[in-house]
C-alpha cells in the first residue's frame, strides 16, 4: 500500500507541471492588458510601460513562468493587483468556505446516495426501490441553479425556516481560526453560533448534493444488484451470516469499487457546481473570489485561484486512486 | 462395448467400496452410539437429514420451472451420499433448497425437509441462520468465484467461526490456522493474510472446505466440489473430503455428474434426471445392476483410464428444460430402450431389492402417483 501510494505521488509531478503550464498559458492568452486594467484608459504609455516592467510582464514567457513556479514552491502566490494584499492570505478564507460547503455536500451525497442505492438493490422492486429510484431520476434531471432557487424560495422566502444567503449571521460574525466555520465555532465553544452556521449550510449543501446523490444512488444500485448475484454472496449466506452484514460487508465493499469512480467524477463536477451555487446563495467561496478577479483582470489572483482549484482536482483523483487500492486488493499487485 | 467398461470399473470400485465399508462402518456406529447417548436412545435410526417429496419451482416470466420435482432422500450421520445427474437436472437447486437459499423467483412449493428430527422446510430465516455454516455447511461448484475477492482468507474464515461461536478474534485465528492445516494447505499462518486471487483453484476449494468445516457441521453438502478442477487436484480434494468424513464424522452429500467420483466416495447413490430421482440404491448394486437406461448411459460415460484410446461416451441429447415435457417418461426423447407406453405414461419408482429403486417401465408398469 505504501509503495503504491508513493508511486501514485511521483506520478503526480508531471501532471502538476503540465497543469501549471496550461494555467499559465491560458491566463496569458486572455485578451486584455493587466497594466491597462489597473491604471485605467487614461494612463500614459510611460506609466503603462513602467507598470509592466514592475510586474515582470515585459520579460520573456519562460522567465515569467520560472519565477511563477519558484514563487509557488515558496508558497508565495503573489499580490493582488487590485487590493495589493498577499493572495496567500486573501484566498484562504474563500477556499475554506468552498471546501466546507463541498465536503459537506459530498458527504451528504455519498452517505444518502450509497444507502439509497443499497436499499433499492436489496429490496429490489419494492416500494423503497421504486421511491428512491424516482427520487434519483428527478434528482439527476434538475439543474443545480434551478434547484438552488427553488430551495431558497420555498424554505427561506415562503416558510422562513432557513437563511437564504451568506455563510454566517453578519451581525454575529465568526472569529476565524481555521476558516472552517463549523470547526471554528466549536473551538470557540459557541454552540449557538455553530447552529447558525449549520442553518446557513443546509440549503446550499443540499442543493449541491442532490445531483451527485442521485447519480451515486443509481450507480450503487446497479453495482449492488450485480454483486448480490455473485457466488461469494451465496457463500457468505451459507455461512449463516445475517443479511445485513452480507449486504453491508460482503456486497458493499465489492460494489463500492465502481461507485468510487462516479464519486470521483461527481466531486469534480460538484466543485464546478459549487461556483454556481455560491453565486445563488451569496457564498463567499473561491468561485466568487475568482469571478471578481476576472472582472478586474487581476492576473495573479485568477492564476492562483484556478491553479488551486485544479490542484484540488488532482488531489481528489489521488484520493480516489488510493481508495481503489484500499477497496480492491487486486489493484496493488497488477 | 459399454458393458466391458463397467466390468473393469466394477472390479476397481468394488475393492474401493469394500474398503469404504471397512472404515466407514465403525464411524457411523460410533456416531449412532453417540447420538443415542445424547438423545436418550430415542432416535437411533432417524437420519440426520431427510428430504421428502421436495418440489422447488421457479416462477419465471416464461412460466413455472419445476427444477426439483418430488425428490426423496435421506442421509445418516457419518455417511457419504452421492447425488449424480447431468447439468441442469436440479442438483444445485436441491442443495440450495435444503440450505434455505433458493434465490428469487424460486420457491419450495411442496415437501418436507427434516434436519436432526426437526422440520426446517419453512423455518424462519433466523432459525436457518443458526443452522447454516454451523450444522449444515455447503461448498460450491465454482471455487474461483466462491470466495469474496476483497477480503483476506483469514477474514473470511474467522468470520465463519465467529458467526456461530462466541470466541475472541485471536482464538478464531488459531482455529482458522488449524482448519487450513486440516484442509491440507501449506503454510496456513501466512495464508490467512492472502487474498483469494493469490491462490489456485484447488487451494481455494480447500479453503472453502476448511470454511465449511469451521463449526464441525453434521452435514456437508458438496455441490460438484471438483468439477472445475483438473484431475489430479480433483483426486486430492476427494481424498481430503473422505479423510474429513472419517475423522470428524460429518455426513457428506456429494453432488457430482461423474459416477466415477461416486464409486470412489459413496456407499449410496441417487441418480437424478430432470428434477426427479430415476434410480437409487447402494453404489455396489447400481454399478453391478444399473437398471435405468439413463444410469447405464452415465456409467458408459465414465472415463476409463485403462483404455486410453476410447472416446468418451456421452448420452445423446440434452436434459429437457424442466416442465417442457408434459407427457410420458421424461427420459423418453433420449432413451434407447423406450417402449410404446413410455410416450404416454409417467413411470413411478419401482422397488427392486435392498432399497434399490428405479423409475422405468422396463422394471414393471408402475405409474407415478
Ligand atoms: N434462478 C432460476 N430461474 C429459473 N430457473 C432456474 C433458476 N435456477 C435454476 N433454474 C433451473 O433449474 C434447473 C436445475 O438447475 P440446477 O442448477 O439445479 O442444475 P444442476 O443439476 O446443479 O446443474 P449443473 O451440473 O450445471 O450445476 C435448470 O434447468 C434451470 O433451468
Ligand atoms: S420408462 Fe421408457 S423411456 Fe423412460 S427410461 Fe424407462 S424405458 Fe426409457
Ligand atoms: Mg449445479
Amino acid at each position: 500500500m505504501l509503495a503504491y501510494s508513493i508511486r501514485r505521488l511521483i506520478a503526480l509531478i508531471p501532471v502538476l507541471i503540465g497543469m501549471s503550464l496550461i494555467v499559465f498559458g491560458i491566463i496569458r492568452a486572455i485578451p486584455g492588458d493587466p497594466a491597462l486594467a489597473i491604471l485605467g484608459q487614461k494612463a500614459t504609455p510611460e506609466a503603462l510601460k513602467q507598470l509592466r516592467h514592475a510586474l515582470g510582464l515585459d520579460k520573456p514567457w519562460y522567465t515569467q513562468y520560472f519565477s511563477f513556479i519558484t514563487d509557488l514552491l515558496k508558497g508565495d502566490f503573489g499580490t493582488s493587483l487590485r487590493t495589493h494584499a498577499a493572495i496567500r492570505q486573501e484566498i484562504w478564507p474563500h477556499l475554506a468556505a468552498t471546501i466546507e460547503l463541498s465536503v459537506l455536500a459530498m458527504l451528504i451525497a455519498v452517505v444518502v446516495g450509497v444507502n439509497l442505492g443499497i436499499l433499492s438493490a436489496w429490496k429490489q422492486n419494492s416500494v423503497i426501490d421504486v421511491a428512491s429510484m424516482v427520487i434519483a431520476l428527478v434528482g439527476v434531471s434538475m439543474p443545480v441553479f434551478w434547484l438552488g432557487l427553488m430551495a431558497q424560495w420555498i424554505f427561506s422566502i415562503k416558510l422562513g425556516w432557513l437563511p437564504s444567503i451568506g455563510r454566517e449571521n453578519i451581525r454575529d460574525p465568526v472569529t476565524a481560526i481555521t476558516n472552517f466555520y463549523i470547526i471554528d465555532t466549536l473551538l470557540a465553544g459557541r454552540i449557538d453560533q455553530f447552529w447558525e452556521i449549520i442553518r446557513h449550510l443546509i440549503l446550499p449543501s443540499l442543493a449541491l448534493a442532490t445531483i451527485p446523490m442521485a447519480i451515486i444512488a443509481r450507480m450503487t444500485r446497479s453495482s449492488m444488484l450485480e454483486v448480490l448475484r455473485s457466488d461469494y454472496i451465496r457463500t457468505a449466506r451459507a455461512k449463516g451470516q445475517k443479511m445485513f452484514w452480507v449486504v453491508y460487508k460482503h456486497a458493499l465493499k465489492n460494489a463500492f469499487i465502481p461507485v468510487l469512480t462516479v464519486i470521483g467524477l461527481q466531486t469534480g463536477l460538484l466543485l464546478g457546481g459549487a461556483i454556481l451555487t455560491e453565486t445563488i446563495f451569496g457564498w463567499p467561496g473561491i468561485g466568487s473570489y475568482i469571478y471578481d478577479a476576472i472582472q478586474y483582470r487581476d492576473y495573479p489572483v485568477i492564476q492562483s485561484g484556478i491553479l488551486l482549484v485544479a490542484f484540488i482536482f488532482v488531489i481528489i483523483n489521488l484520493i480516489i486512486d488510493l481508495l481503489y487500492a484500499a477497496f480492491d486488493p487486486r489493484i496493488k499487485y497488477k | 462395448m459399454s458393458t466391458f467398461f463397467y466390468i473393469i470399473l466394477n472390479i476397481a470400485n468394488s475393492i474401493d467400496n469394500n474398503l469404504n465399508f471397512l472404515y466407514n462402518t465403525p464411524i457411523s456406529e460410533f456416531k449412532e452410539i453417540n447420538a443415542r447417548a445424547k438423545k436418550g436412545g430415542a432416535i437411533l435410526s432417524e437420519p440426520i437429514l431427510k428430504v421428502q417429496n421436495l418440489k422447488t419451482v421457479f416462477f419465471t416470466d416464461d412460466g413455472q420451472v419445476p427444477a426439483v420435482d418430488g425428490i426423496d432422500f435421506y442421509i445418516n450421520e457419518g455417511e457419504i451420499l452421492g447425488i449424480v445427474g447431468e447439468s441442469g437436472c436440479g442438483k444445485s437447486v436441491t442443495s440450495l433448497s435444503v440450505m434455505g437459499l433458493v434465490s428469487e423467483p424460486g420457491k419450495i412449493v411442496d415437501g418436507k425437509i427434516h434436519f436432526n428430527g426437526e422440520d426446517i422446510t419453512h423455518a424462519p430465516e433466523r432459525k436457518m441462520r443458526t443452522l447454516r455454516g454451523n450444522e449444515i455447511a455447503m461448498i460450491f461448484q465454482e471455487p474461483m468465484t466462491s470466495l469474496n475477492p476483497v477480503f483476506t482468507i483469514g477474514d473470511q474464515l474467522t468470520e465463519a467461526i465467529r458467526i456461530h461461536r462466541k470466541i475472541s478474534k485471536k482464538q478464531a485465528k488459531d482455529r482458522a490456522t488449524e482448519l487450513l492445516q486440516l484442509a491440507g494447505l501449506p503454510r496456513p499462518k501466512a495464508l490467512l493474510d492472502n487474498y483469494p486471487h493469490q491462490l489456485s483453484g484447488g487451494m481455494r476449494q480447500r479453503v472453502m472446505i476448511a470454511m465449511a468445516m469451521a463449526c464441525d457441521p453434521k452435514v456437508l453438502i458438496a455441490d460438484e466440489p471438483t468439477t472445475a478442477l483438473d484431475v489430479t487436484i480433483q483426486k486430492q480434494i476427494l481424498n481430503l473430503m473422505k479423510k474429513l468424513n472419517r475423522e470428524t464424522g460429518t455426513a457428506i452429500v456429494l453432488i457430482t455428474h461423474d459416477l466415477g467420483v461416486v464409486a470412489q466416495m459413496c456407499e449410496r447413490v441417487i441418480v437424478m434426471y430432470a428434477g426427479k430421482i430415476v434410480e437409487e440404491g447402494a453404489v455396489r448394486d447400481i454399478f453391478n445392476h444399473p437398471s435405468h437406461p439413463y444410469t447405464k448411459g452415465l456409467l458408459a460415460s465414465v472415463p476409463d483410464l485403462r483404455r486410453q484410446t476410447s472416446r468418451l461416451y456421452s448420452i445423446p441429447g440434452n436434459v429437457p428444460k424442466p416442465g417442457s415435457i408434459t407427457e410420458g417418461c421424461l427420459f423418453y426423447p433420449r432413451c434407447q430402450e423406450a417402449m410404446a407406453i413410455c410416450a404416454q405414461k409417467r413411470p413411478g419408482l419401482v422397488d427392486l431389492k435392498n432399497g434399490h429403486r428405479v423409475r422405468c417401465f422396463l422394471h414393471g408398469e408402475v405409474e407415478e402417483a
